[in-house]
C-alpha cells in the first residue's frame, strides 16, 4: 500500500481544517495510507518572503525533521508546496544542511497534483448538480508549475458546470503579508476578484489555497454576498464520499 | 536606523484607487495591450524559444560588459559618435548643457526618452535658459500638464481621449476643441514640425547600442525621433550603460520580442540604425553625434550576480501592462521615474532599499510580470532579495541604502514569530488560544484593523486540523 505525509499548512490547519481533513480522506479514499505527523507549524513563506531568512530557516529545518521517510510530501495548498519545492532550496543555499532539505523539497506535491499526475484518480460524482467557479493560485501555478490538474478534477465531476473567471489568472491580492501592509490595493484586487467569481453565476468559488480563500471570502462575506467560498479537497470529498 | 522623507507607495496608491476614471483609463489600456501582446505570440513553444534566445543574449551581453563597453565606444568614435561618459545624472545634465551651451542652443527637441526622465534633464536645461520640447505625442501630451510619464512605453497612458481634446483645446494656441483623435494629432503635429525645424539639438534615446559595428539603434511609432536625430544640426543621445549588445545580429531577436511584448506589434513603425554623423555629400543628417553614456548606479547593480538580472530589462513595459497592482494604480502612484514592477526592483536599488521600502513591499509576489518578461527577469525573486537587503546588513552586499529598512517592531515581530513555529508546544498553545478566542479579537487590533478595512474579520475554525487529528488518533505516525 502506498504511504504519503500529509502536511496540512498554517493557513488549513487554522482555518480550513475541513479543507485538510478532506484532503486525507481523498487521499485514504485512492488507497493510500496517510501520515499526519505531530509537530507541524509553518512552512516559513511569510518570513522568507518578506526577508527574514534566518527566521523562515529555523522553522523549515524544524518541518524538514518531520518527515524522515522517503515518502511523497502532500499539501493542501499551492503557495506552500511552492514554498517547499521552489523557495527551500534557495533558503537553505550554502547551509550545511542543503543537500537534505533539497531531497525534501523533491518530495514535495501540492494535492491535486498528486491526485491527478502520480495517482491518476479517477472520481464518481454523488452531488446534486452545481455550478462552480475557478480561482487559479498565483503560485500553484507560477512557482509550482500546476498544470490545470485541480480543473481536471472537477472535470471529472458529472454533476459539476465550471464556469471560468474572466481572469482566471489575475492575483485574488492576497500576497500574505501585503494584504495588511497594502489593505487599499490588495482590497481593490479582493472586490474585484469577487465580483468576477459573482458575475459567472456560480454559487461556490473554489481554490487550492487557503490564504486565496480566506482573502476573497472576507470580501464576499463584508459585501454579504450569498457566493461562498470553498476549498478544492473539501468539494470534491463531498461530492465524492460514500454516504 | 529610520529614514528620511520615506515616500509611501501606500498612500499614493490608496488615493489613485478613489479615482474611478484613472482607473478605468488603466485597466481599458491595460486589456488592450494584453491582448494585443498575446495575439503576437500565438503559440507559446515559439514564444518561449524567443525569450530563452532573448535572455542569452541579455545575459550574455551583460557577462561582458566592461568589454563590449569599450569596444563600443572605440567603434563610435571611429564612426564618428563622441562619447561622453557620465557616473551620475548631475554630471549627465552638465555634459549636455555643456554641449548646448558650446554650440549656443536654445531649443532642444526631445524624442523619447527613459534616461532622460531619469536625469530629470527638462528641469535642469530649463533652469539654464534652455528650451526641451518633447515630440513624442505622448510625452507631448504630459508636457504640457507639467506631468511625468505614468508608463515607460506610453507616458500619457492615464488620460483618456476626452480628456487629451480638453487640454489640446486649453493649452494650444487656436486649437478648437474636438475629440477627433486624427484631428488631435494634427493639432500636435503642427506645433511639433515647426518645432524640429526650429530646434537647435535633437536629443533621443537608445534601445540598444551595438559594439561591433558603434551603432545607436532607437525604436519608434511616429517619426519623432528620426526628425528628432535628423533634422536638427546636433544630435545628442543618452543611455544606460547596460544597454550594449555584442552584434547586430543580436538586436533582430530582441528588436522582435521588444515591440510583440510591448505593443503589440511585430514591427514599430521606424527603426532607426544611427552610426554617425551626415557624411562627406550626404544632404541630411546632424553635423555633430554625441552619445552620454549614464551609470547612475547601474555598475553597482552590475556587481552583484543575481541583481544583475535587472540590467537585462529591454523596456518593454510589458510587467506593467500585466501587473494587477499597476493596472489599478496607475504609474504616478510609484512617485518613481520607472513605476510598475520593473520600477520595484529599480529604484530602491539606485535610490536606496531603505528609502524605497514602500516600493519593495507594494507586490503581492504574484509573478505575472516574471511570466511575461521577454528577457526572464525573476522580478519577485529580486524583489525578496530587496526585502532581505532593506533589513540585514549583509557583509558582503553591495546594494544602495543596506539594512536602513530595519525596524524595531519588524525585527520583534519575525523573531516572536519563529519562536512560536519552532516549537510544536507553543504553536500547540498559540493556536488553542487562537481557535477558542480568535472570535473575541478586536477589530481594531493590529494587522486585523487593516485587513478589515474591506473584509470581514477572518474567524479561526473551533478546533485546529492537529487538534483533530490527535482526537481522531489514526493517522499518526
Amino acid at each position: 500500500m502506498k504511504e504519503v505525509y500529509f502536511y496540512a499548512t498554517c493557513l488549513v490547519d487554522l482555518f480550513f481544517p475541513d479543507a485538510g481533513m478532506a484532503g486525507i480522506q481523498l487521499l485514504r479514499q485512492a488507497g493510500v495510507k496517510v501520515i499526519f505527523p505531530e509537530g507541524q507549524t509553518c512552512c516559513g513563506q511569510p518570513a522568507f518572503n518578506c526577508g527574514y531568512w534566518e527566521e523562515a530557516r529555523a522553522v523549515a529545518r524544524t518541518q524538514v525533521a518531520l518527515f524522515p521517510k522517503d515518502l511523497p510530501v502532500i499539501l493542501p495548498s499551492g503557495s506552500c508546496a511552492g514554498m517547499m519545492k521552489v523557495h527551500y532550496p534557495e533558503l537553505f543555499h550554502g547551509q550545511p544542511d542543503e543537500a537534505q532539505v533539497r531531497a525534501f523539497s523533491a518530495r514535495v506535491y501540492e494535492l491535486s497534483q498528486f491526485l491527478v499526475d502520480v495517482l491518476d484518480v479517477k472520481l464518481r460524482d454523488l452531488g446534486d448538480p452545481v455550478k462552480v467557479t475557478w480561482h487559479s493560485s498565483c503560485h500553484a501555478v507560477r512557482d509550482l508549475g500546476l498544470k490545470g490538474e485541480p480543473q481536471a478534477l472537477i472535470g471529472q465531476l458529472a454533476n459539476v458546470e465550471l464556469a471560468y473567471l474572466a481572469r482566471e489568472y489575475e492575483c485574488c491580492g492576497f500576497g500574505g503579508t501585503f494584504s495588511v501592509r497594502q489593505p487599499e490595493i490588495s482590497g481593490a484586487m479582493s472586490c474585484d476578484k469577487a465580483s468576477d467569481a459573482e458575475s459567472t453565476g456560480a454559487s461556490v468559488l473554489l481554490s487550492t489555497d487557503g490564504g486565496c480563500l480566506l482573502n476573497v471570502n472576507g470580501t464576499l462575506e463584508a459585501k454579504r454576498s450569498p457566493l461562498r467560498v470553498q476549498h478544492i479537497a473539501e468539494f470534491l470529498w463531498e461530492r465524492t464520499r460514500a454516504r | 536606523m529610520p529614514v528620511e522623507h520615506e515616500i509611501h507607495f501606500r498612500d499614493s496608491a490608496a488615493k489613485a484607487l478613489l479615482d474611478p476614471q484613472l482607473r478605468a483609463n488603466f485597466r481599458r489600456a491595460m486589456d488592450g495591450l494584453m491582448s494585443k501582446r498575446l495575439a503576437q505570440f500565438p503559440d507559446p513553444r515559439d514564444l518561449q524559444d524567443l525569450r530563452d534566445l532573448s535572455t542569452a543574449i541579455r545575459s550574455r551581453s551583460l557577462l561582458n560588459l566592461p568589454e563590449l563597453l569599450e569596444q563600443f565606444e572605440a567603434n563610435c568614435t571611429r564612426n564618428g559618435i563622441q562619447v561622453h561618459w557620465a557616473e551620475t545624472c548631475m554630471e549627465a545634465n552638465e555634459l549636455i548643457l555643456g554641449l548646448l551651451q558650446s554650440k549656443g542652443a536654445k531649443t532642444l527637441v526631445k524624442g523619447k526618452s527613459m534616461v532622460s526622465e531619469e536625469m530629470h534633464l527638462n528641469d535642469f536645461l530649463e533652469k539654464h535658459g534652455i528650451e526641451a520640447l518633447e515630440s513624442d505625442l505622448g510625452e507631448y501630451i504630459i508636457q504640457l500638464d507639467g506631468e511625468t510619464p505614468s508608463h515607460i512605453i506610453m507616458p500619457a497612458i492615464h488620460k483618456n481621449k476626452d480628456q487629451i481634446a480638453r487640454q489640446f483645446s486649453q493649452k494650444i494656441k487656436d486649437a478648437k476643441y474636438t475629440e477627433d483623435v486624427d484631428e488631435l494629432t494634427a493639432m500636435a503635429r503642427k506645433v511639433l514640425r515647426q518645432k524640429f525645424l526650429d530646434a537647435d539639438a535633437g536629443l533621443s534615446g537608445v534601445n540598444f547600442a551595438v559594439a561591433e559595428t558603434g551603432t545607436l539603434c532607437l525604436v519608434e511609432n511616429e517619426g519623432n525621433g528620426r526628425m528628432s536625430t535628423h533634422v536638427p544640426p546636433l544630435h545628442i543621445a543618452v543611455m544606460g550603460l547596460e544597454k550594449v549588445v555584442a552584434r547586430l545580429e543580436d538586436v533582430a531577436p530582441l528588436y522582435a520580442i521588444l515591440t510583440r511584448s510591448a505593443t503589440g506589434q511585430a514591427v514599430s513603425t521606424y527603426f532607426n540604425l544611427i552610426t554617425g554623423p551626415r557624411g562627406e555629400g550626404e544632404k541630411d543628417g546632424p553635423q555633430e553625434v554625441h552619445l552620454v553614456i549614464l551609470d547612475n548606479g547601474r555598475s553597482r547593480i552590475y556587481a552583484d550576480p543575481q541583481l544583475r538580472a535587472t540590467l537585462r530589462c529591454i523596456r518593454c513595459g510589458a510587467c506593467m501592462n500585466h501587473c494587477p497592482v499597476y493596472t489599478r494604480v496607475g504609474g504616478h502612484a510609484y512617485e518613481a521615474v520607472y513605476p510598475g514592477p520593473l520600477g520595484k526592483i529599480l529604484t530602491p536599488q539606485m535610490e536606496g532599499v531603505g528609502a524605497r521600502h514602500d516600493l519593495i513591499h507594494g507586490s503581492s509576489l504574484c509573478g505575472a510580470c516574471a511570466e511575461v518578461c521577454p528577457v526572464e527577469i525573476p522580478i519577485p525573486e529580486i524583489l525578496v532579495r530587496l526585502r532581505r537587503e532593506a533589513t540585514h546588513e549583509d557583509a558582503g552586499s553591495n546594494v544602495a541604502g543596506k539594512g536602513t529598512g530595519r525596524t524595531f517592531s519588524e525585527d520583534w515581530a519575525w523573531r516572536l514569530w519563529a519562536m512560536v513555529h519552532k516549537r510544536p508546544s507553543v504553536y500547540r498553545l498559540a493556536t488553542w488560544f487562537a481557535t477558542r478566542f480568535g472570535k473575541a479579537l478586536p477589530a481594531g487590533a493590529p494587522l486585523i484593523k487593516d485587513w478589515t478595512r474591506s473584509r470581514s474579520k477572518p474567524v479561526p475554525a473551533p478546533r485546529s486540523l492537529s487538534e483533530r487529528m490527535r482526537a481522531e488518533g489514526g493517522p499518526h505516525v
